[in-house]
């Protein structure tokens, strides 16, 4: 199978559906005559026009209401965040306009759109350039929240993102852009919600999603050298979390470790904590550990981006005492 | 009835100051720095000695200069992450600037703000701040700080033109006015942010309307002139002195390098670029300082040698500097000290 960037496969999925409906239009800062400012809708400008991929002054908070009310107004707006660092800047349209219209209204007004751009670290950027706001979108009804950590699923999620009828968090990263992946010719659709197995195993569960499960895999590889067998299981999507997979894998393995970048109170993990303990009480061998970041911002030095990050290390030490090794 | 404002008032951008000796070389001394100091850091980011997002201020350095020259010490300046040369013109040592860049325990936010996040509190500089527009309300409350005390301090507040279209800048503005906060706004209008020129951000093209909205007084400055910026920000000075309340500056500048390190500015032509470098700010100065008889060229050599020690100094200082600890990730998160973070 072809192999192609997580970049070009945003690109193909956005292309893709805008061929097929002219509703759909993309706006962000950057994104038209810079062709993204990374490079993910390189060529979109020349494709589809100033009238679709359109250019917007750095006003958050403007064109992110903007997409919302053209969403009321029966278009499928897609709304880029060149991070989601700035995203806080527009949260008001995303939280009290785009999560609540459809319930306030009754029913009357659905928001089809997406909100889309990388989240969480990407090197030594400082704190206010890397944060990972997942679980707090994941918070709110009213939003989905999709966070694909491979091309394949870029492409086959986004896909879905834009067909859907609610408003929909689609987080990528800067760190993943470049990163290359099988995905095919032809068009497929991947079910927001649903979480996969990437790994069997029979020791160990660790959920995951984001690009920090490529932390997962090495420590995977290194644990399976000591002769501990990880499932691994990749959420894909953050809201809604399919509890379904990551139970049925417990009660198999009896052990989890979830992984995520973000700080670690009332996060994901605090989350599928709660439900797992809830749900599989009687499963668990062992206390259910987890790697967040540190619960601080990111300094700019490496000895602190080093520090703060879920490393292998972590996971590995992690594993090992849900193991009692 | 409130006082109408149709128009920003244009400067008469011809200089009425005399400006002694004394300034003109402390300008070109403090530009010199400046230039020579991001000439260095693009070399060091190439090396990977400094690393992340690194935003030039090379070609605005008359800005920068002009507003120091016309303030007090006890002024207070807030900017965005183009931070390195306020920071080196507010007075503090290049060694820590480059310590910053560098990211070592030595730099003026101990490696942990880097670039974009210089801060010193001694320099009474709060700081470069990475969310665009961000810094614009906070220039605001510094200001109102200095109001409520009674004290006559007043705060530069800068930002880009693309910050300028942030709701943050409009609601301020009008809060600035009509509390009369004793602030300058001023936006560096380097013709574009990131790869987006003014133009095609507004239908507005002179920035300085802006302030009629809010009835703030507004003056459209030169930018490539020291001369030009303090004459403006004297001005801007007294009224806010008095109690006058705020004053909103376009001053208009080009930066010649991409917006940060890794933007080739493929968006403007070399012409662009080489017509804004014949009025380059330290060409200019020299020129003035030849044609008054304030230096030489020996001068101006002397100050070469000069600047490069210190840039030499300042490298080998943040070479030989430490990391910071990573226990130091706990560090200055919380004024408590025992805070009960999260640890596994
Ligand atoms: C709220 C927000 N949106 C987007 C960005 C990304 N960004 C950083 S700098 C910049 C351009 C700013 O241009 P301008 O205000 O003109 O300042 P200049 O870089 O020219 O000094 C953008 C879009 C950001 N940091 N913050
Ligand atoms: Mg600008």
């Amino acid at each position: 199978m072809r192999s192609i960037q997580y970049r070009e496969a945003l690109r193909e999925a956005l292309s893709e559906e805008m061929r097929k409906d002219p509703n759909i239009f993309l706006l962000g800062e950057e994104v038209a005559e810079y062709n993204g400012a990374y490079k993910v809708s390189q060529g979109m400008l020349d494709e589809f026009g100033a009238k679709r991929i359109i250019d917007t002054p750095i006003a958050e908070l403007g064109f992110a209401g903007i997409g919302v009310g053209a969403a009321m107004n029966g278009l499928r707006p897609i709304v880029e965040f060149m991070t989601f660092n700035f995203s806080l800047v527009a949260i008001d349209q995303v939280i009290n306009a785009a999560a609540k219209i459809y319930q306030m209204s009754g029913g009357q007004f659905n928001i089809p759109m997406v909100f889309r751009g990388p989240t969480g670290s990407a090197g030594q950027l400082g704190a206010q350039h890397s944060q990972a706001f997942e679980n707090w979108y994941a918070n709110c009804p009213g939003l989905k929240v999709v966070v694909p950590s491979n091309p394949y699923d870029a492409k086959g999620l986004l896909k879905s993102a834009i067909l859907d009828n609610d408003p929909v968090i689609f987080m990528e990263s800067e760190q993943m852009y470049g990163d290359k992946g099988e995905v095919p010719e032809e068009e497929y659709y991947l079910p927001i919600g649903k979480a996969v197995i990437k790994n069997e195993g029979t020791d160990v569960t660790i959920v995951s999603f984001g690009k920090i499960i490529k932390v997962v895999y090495q420590a995977a590889e290194q644990l399976a050298k000591d002769g501990i067998s990880v499932e691994v299981i990749d959420l894909r999507t953050v809201r809604p979390i399919d509890y379904d997979t990551i139970i049925e894998s417990v009660k198999k393995t009896n052990r989890l470790v979830i992984v995520e970048e973000a700080w670690p109170l009332a996060s994901i993990s605090s989350e599928i904590t709660y439900m797992v303990q809830k749900n599989a009480f009687d499963y668990l061998d062992a206390p259910i550990r987890r790697v967040t970041t540190e619960d601080t911002p990111l300094g700019y030095a490496p000895t602190f981006v080093q520090a703060f990050l879920p490393s292998v290390d972590k996971v590995v030490k992690a594993v090992k005492s849900v193991m009692y090794r | 009835m409130p006082k109408f404002i149709s128009f920003a008032v244009l400067r008469n951008n011809m200089v009425k100051t005399k400006f002694t000796k004394e300034t003109y070389e402390s300008w070109y001394e403090q530009m010199l720095l400046m230039r020579r100091f991001e000439e260095k850091s693009a070399q060091l980011y190439g090396q990977q000695k400094i690393k992340g997002f690194c935003h030039l201020y090379i070609g605005q350095e008359a800005v920068v200069a002009g507003t120091v020259s016309a303030t007090r010490k006890d002024d207070r300046h807030i900017t965005a992450y183009r931070d390195h040369a306020h920071a080196i013109a507010l007075g503090i040592p290049s060694r820590e600037v480059m310590a910053e860049l560098f990211g070592k325990v030595t730099g003026c936010s101990k490696g942990k703000g880097g670039s974009m996040h210089m801060f010193s509190k001694e320099h009474n500089f709060f700081g470069g701040h990475g969310i665009v527009g961000g810094q614009i309300p906070l220039g605001a409350g510094i200001a109102l700080a200095d109001q409520y005390r009674g004290g006559d301090q007043v705060t530069i507040c800068s930002f880009g033109d693309g910050a300028a279209r942030q709701g943050a800048l409009h609601e301020t503005f009008n809060m600035a006015m009509l509390w009369k906060l004793p602030v300058i706004f001023i936006v560096e209008n380097n013709g574009y942010a990131m790869g987006t020129s003014v133009e095609r951000t507004t239908n507005v093209l002179d920035m300085s309307v802006i302030g009629a909205g809010y009835a703030m007084p507004s003056f459209v400055v030169d930018g490539m002139k020291p001369e030009t910026v303090h004459e403006a920000i004297a001005e801007a000075v007294e009224r806010a002195r008095k109690g006058d309340g705020p004053t909103y500056l376009e001053i208009r500048t080009y930066r010649y390098r991409g917006h940060s390190m890794s933007d080739p500015a493929k968006y403007r032509t070399k012409e662009e670029v080489e017509d804004y470098k014949k009025k380059d700010p330290l060409e200019v100065v020299k020129t003035t300082m030849l044609k008054n008889k304030f230096a030489d060229e020996k001068w101006f050599d002397e100050m070469e040698t000069k600047i490069e020690a210190i840039i030499n100094d300042s490298v080998e200082f943040a070479e030989n500097s430490a990391w910071p600890e990573p226990e130091a990730l706990w560090e200055d998160v919380y004024v408590q000290s025992d805070y009960p973070f999260i640890r596994e």
